[in-house]
């Protein structure tokens, strides 16, 4: 008899299951049935409802352990569009980018009980990276800048000085175009 | 509406087909300066679209319409909920919502959803790494013209504290017969919630979807990039998959008889019922997809019938291409009557 799985290698295992009064018969080859094993160990004891329930409990009790308990962070309002820190915690939404900077204390927490990560690690927005890569171009010419004047070449200094100034001021005209 | 209105999306063919209905990716994003959709009055959402319909005309130049979401009628809103082109919200307080669709109706821009934007692509079969090209570059083109509100902190910044990070949601729409059938899918949707994805049946509450269709898509979006949240969410579903297939050989192997009777009695009902809900044509469209892909149903049927039916049997569907007046029961009358002249003319 083959086994059900690879149909390659010879079925050595034989299992039966009864789920629910539902005979099911499974035939493996060793190695099938060690992958297998695997998965049911893993799938014994978690339902996708209690898994499910599981996440907004988690919510849940972020909301009623750390937001409510905390005096100082429901004090937090907003001061852009004045979402306070209790109505996030009702609503379950952010009202605008800067909830975020006013919330901050409180975000990791909320952030770690959501998605298990603190920080982003994803794809950045073509002016995040230029204003990178315009930063660390700065940083460079800085220290070619007091490398020149230790040197006393004062001359490569002005220029070094003038092309940072050229980049800050790109850097101000983009965001303002923006 | 000027859009041909019925998607081409769904009928096309993609891979692993037999499982694999459809793969949808979908970026939040949200414009700087802005205050988000649930915190801005319908003066600045007006103006929000304004000025994204003038930021964005090099969309409207290159194949893509742009609709006021109030100016469409009730029933163009439906039909677009039903091609899953749109969200259900986008359906309802349309006052201030605004919609860009291309023109092979497979990329959806909505506008003051849930977000300031919600980017969404959608292909038939297993396609994330298509997918995920397309919508990237797409999103890099909308980025020269506005700039998103994002934070090198917490990444791109969204309304809901579950989207933050990258705003990335994928999801695929299952057919899951044999697992159903052997009653292993609740061991296997539990494993899969364990990696951090969602499963919502479809069609159903909770696992039991009566079409044994499911929707699987990722949960977390902070922490992780792009390519490490598709490239799991794939290699789960890739598994899936094979759990699918293998339980297709062990159903037919061991209940060869009782699973040809079921499929071969659905397929009768289709042909001659005269009325017909939307749940249960589904089913027995499911029974027959199921028995086309496993070679049960001997008769020459269209490959793609399930496909093409899925949407075309929805109510506003109906009453998009027939009448707008049907009440539920002539809508039933016309479903089965749709399926009928497709079922016996083949």
């Amino acid at each position: 008899m083959l086994c059900e799985r690879c149909e390659e290698n010879a079925a050595s295992v034989h299992l039966t299951r009864i789920i629910n009064g539902q005979k099911e018969e499974i035939h493996l080859c060793e190695e099938c049935a060690r992958k297998s094993s695997q998965l049911n160990s893993d799938d014994t004891d978690l339902s996708f409802q209690s898994l499910l329930s599981g996440i907004l409990n988690h919510k849940f009790s972020n909301k009623e352990s750390s937001f409510f308990s905390n005096n100082s962070a429901q004090k937090l309002v907003c001061p852009n569009c004045g979402m306070s820190y209790h109505q996030f915690t009702e609503k379950g939404l952010f009202g605008c980018e800067e909830c975020f900077d006013t919330f901050d204390q409180k975000l990791d927490n909320l952030f770690k009980r959501i998605h298990g990560n603190i920080r982003h690690n994803g794809k950045y927005p073509l002016s995040f990276q230029q204003k990178l890569e315009a930063e660390s171009e700065i940083s460079e010419l800085k220290i070619e800048m007091k490398t020149a004047v230790d040197r006393e070449n004062f001359e490569k200094a002005a220029e070094i000085r003038d092309k940072i100034h050229a980049i800050k001021s790109d850097m101000e005209d983009d965001s303002n175009e923006a | 509406m000027r859009h041909k209105l019925i998607s081409n999306w769904q009928t096309e063919t993609g891979k692993e087909k037999d499982v694999i209905l459809s793969s949808r990716i979908r970026l939040a994003r949200n414009l700087k300066k802005y205050k988000f959709p649930n915190k801005s009055t319908q003066t600045d959402k007006n103006e929000l679209i304004e000025n994204l319909k003038l930021k964005l005309e090099f969309l409207t130049n290159d194949g893509f319409d742009f609709y006021l979401m109030k100016d469409l009628d009730e029933i163009e809103r439906l039909v677009l909920h039903e091609e899953h082109l749109i969200s259900s919200g986008h359906t309802k307080n349309y006052e201030a919502k605004a919609l860009l669709l291309n023109n092979e109706n497979h990329i959806s821009i909505m506008i003051n959803e849930e977000d300031h934007l919600r980017i969404q692509i959608l292909r038939a079969g297993l396609e994330f790494y298509d997918i995920w090209n397309e919508i990237d570059q797409l999103d890099n083109q909308l980025d020269q013209k506005i700039e998103y509100a994002f934070s090198d902190k917490w990444g791109y910044l969204t309304s809901c504290p579950t989207n933050v990070g990258t705003a990335l949601r994928a999801s695929v729409m299952c057919h899951l017969p044999a697992l159903v059938l052997s009653g292993r899918i609740d061991n296997i949707l539990g494993a899969v919630g364990k990696f951090g994805l969602t499963v919502r049946g479809i069609a159903g509450e909770g696992s039991n979807s009566e079409a044994e269709l499911f929707q699987i898509s990722n949960q977390i979006t902070l922490g992780f990039s792009e390519k490490e949240i598709i490239d799991k969410l794939e290699s789960v579903i890739q598994q899936i998959i094979a759990e699918e297939r293998n339980s297709r050989k062990y159903l037919l192997r061991n209940s060869y008889q009782k699973l040809k009777d079921n499929v071969l009695r659905s397929l009768g009902i289709l042909k001659y019922a005269y009325q017909l809900e939307e749940a249960e044509a589904l089913k027995y469209l499911s029974r027959i997809k199921f028995g086309q892909d496993t070679n049960l149903i001997e008769e020459k049927l269209d490959q793609d019938l399930f496909r093409k039916l899925l949407f075309k049997i929805k109510d506003a569907h109906l009453r998009y291409n027939f009448d707008n007046q049907l009440d539920q029961k002539k809508l039933n009358i016309k479903r089965a009557e749709i399926i009928r002249n497709i079922l016996n003319e083949e």
